[in-house]
């Protein structure tokens, strides 16, 4: 299955879908089923200022927790409230519902520092190879 | 997949694999950690009936003239005194009381018992039972892990379903009871048991035979279940997990294993001494029940906070998905393990508010 191409990609598996100087951040499809049954997302609160590549917060499965990283520059404009009631929106719409926070870029050149959907999919490829 | 070939695979490995299992390396196993997914498999046992393969677990037949009073020896209950039929949990201690395994006990006739150990534990277990076997006692220890399977079917329907496929051990075995019976051209033993808080069977029987009868249930759609669940369900239920709960450096009335333990029977065993004078002293910490009162995960070695001050860590925690809530255990002293008592749990570096509940998190309804 192929990754939205509407949006950009880090290695550790966060999107970031621009729109302006806003973007979309939300774990990837492959993310969500590696984790399993999400059951709470830790984030910043709004006013944040996140670095590219930094710590953006913390995504408790049943079986473990991860570290989420921002793809972006930028101040916290908005958490989803939706996931805090319904974690399991992560799970089954990573690509929409399930989003996470909305950032104003800093600097939206940085999205060049990020893999293309097409490149995205074949780092999974190649994590998925026996 | 992972092929790492010194992981040692059960005999249902190929049927998990082809269920889409994550396999993942268990004490030395090869396992399924979940299917579908933990909470989905979590609720089937809860609400309808799951089956999970437990091959990995020790089975060590005792038998003899003497097996009785070799097995009343090791373990902690006056497993002597159980009738043929009967089975009772137990642990085997060391010396100073520290509990060296946690078992299952069945008697199947009178010089025949059967003893359920933990995977990590049988190698352990076998080799302590056959130091301390005296020479004038007449008995044996074998383990059946290799050439058996082991399959547990948990839940509100599994009575049912195990009715299916062998009516009268499912209509003539009470709870805690066990019995061996013919099933698929085989001797199969069933016990009612299990690892979850539900009522169920677990079933014993020859590899090939067991994988049918894995196989079976899978066709009638009933949901495997993998290590995710099994640890989920044990912990709602607050069962003590060998290696996180209770271990050598723990003694059983402090993990809540009181019941576990005969000092009465006049028999003597292995730590019997260090029980008797631990039981007169009481213990100065008691394993304990927190519920995390905001959302966050608590998970196992997160230290417990009273005050800000460190008081113990979990020696398990998890979410429940039954409660939708965190909830975990922790060795506390008599003071701060009262129902009620707030303390805070270090989620890395984040006090989550908790709270002491009565121990278990969850009962099943009665029937």
């Amino acid at each position: 299955m192929s990754s939205p191409a509407d949006r950009r990609y880090t290695k550790e598996h966060e999107w970031v879908r621009a729109d302006g100087d806003i973007g979309t951040v939300g774990i990837t499809d492959y993310a969500q089923d590696q984790l399993g049954d999400i059951v709470y997302v830790d984030l910043p609160s709004p006013g944040t200022q996140l670095k590219q590549f930094d710590k953006l917060g913390e995504i408790e499965s049943v079986k473990a927790v991860s570290d989420l990283y921002s793809p972006v520059s930028g101040e916290v404009m908005e958490v989803n409230q939706e996931i805090m009631d319904r974690p399991e929106l992560v799970n089954q719409t990573p690509y929409d519902e399930g989003w996470l926070v909305r950032v104003r870029l800093a600097n939206p050149a940085e999205l060049d520092n990020l893999l293309t959907a097409k490149q995205y999919d074949e780092l999974i490829a190649q994590a998925q190879e026996p | 997949m992972s092929s790492d070939k010194t992981l040692r695979h059960t005999a249902i490995y190929e049927q998990h694999v082809a269920l889409g299992g994550r396999m993942i390396p268990f004490v030395g196993w090869e396992m399924p950690v979940q299917y579908k997914g933990i909470v989905e498999e979590h609720h089937a046992v809860r609400r309808q009936v799951g089956l999970f393969d437990v091959s990995h677990m020790g089975r060590l037949a005792v038998t003899g003239p003497d097996a009785a009073s070799f097995l009343r020896s090791l373990v902690t209950y006056d497993i002597a005194g159980l009738a043929v039929g009967e089975g009772h949990y137990t642990v085997v201690c060391q010396e100073d009381g520290g509990i060296l395994d946690d078992v299952y006990v069945f008697r199947l006739a009178d010089e025949r018992f059967l003893m359920v150990v933990n995977s990590a534990n049988a190698d352990k277990i076998r080799g302590w039972a056959q130091r301390h076997l005296a020479p004038s006692l007449r008995a044996t220890m074998e383990d059946r892990q290799a050439e058996t399977v082991m399959l547990a079917l948990q839940g509100p329907e599994a009575i049912q379903e195990m009715g299916r496929v062998a009516p009268s051990v499912a209509e003539g075995v009470a709870l805690r009871r066990c019995t061996e019976a013919p099933l698929a051209g085989v001797t199969a033993f069933f016990s009612r048991t299990g690892y979850t808080g539900e009522d169920g069977f677990e079933v014993i029987m020859p590899s090939a035979a067991g994988v049918d009868l894995w196989q079976h249930f899978m066709d009638i759609g009933i949901q495997p279940c993998g290590l995710g669940a099994r640890d989920s369900l044990r912990l709602e239920v607050a069962l003590a997990l060998y290696g996180n709960d209770i271990d050598a450096t723990t003694n059983p009335f402090e993990a809540g294993l009181g019941w576990v333990v005969s000092l009465d029977d006049g028999a003597d065993f292995i730590g019997r001494e260090a029980l008797l004078r631990i039981h007169e002293a009481g213990v100065r910490r008691h394993l304990t029940c927190l519920k995390a009162q905001d959302r966050g995960v608590m998970r196992a070695h997160c230290p417990v906070l009273r005050a800000g001050r460190r008081v113990s860590e979990l020696t398990s925690g998890g979410f429940s998905p039954t409660l939708g809530v965190s909830i975990g255990m922790a060795y506390l002293p008599p003071e701060l393990a009262a129902l009620g008592t707030e303390l805070e749990v270090d989620v890395r570096g984040k006090p989550l508010p908790a709270q002491v509940v009565p121990r278990p998190f969850y009962r099943r309804p009665k029937a």
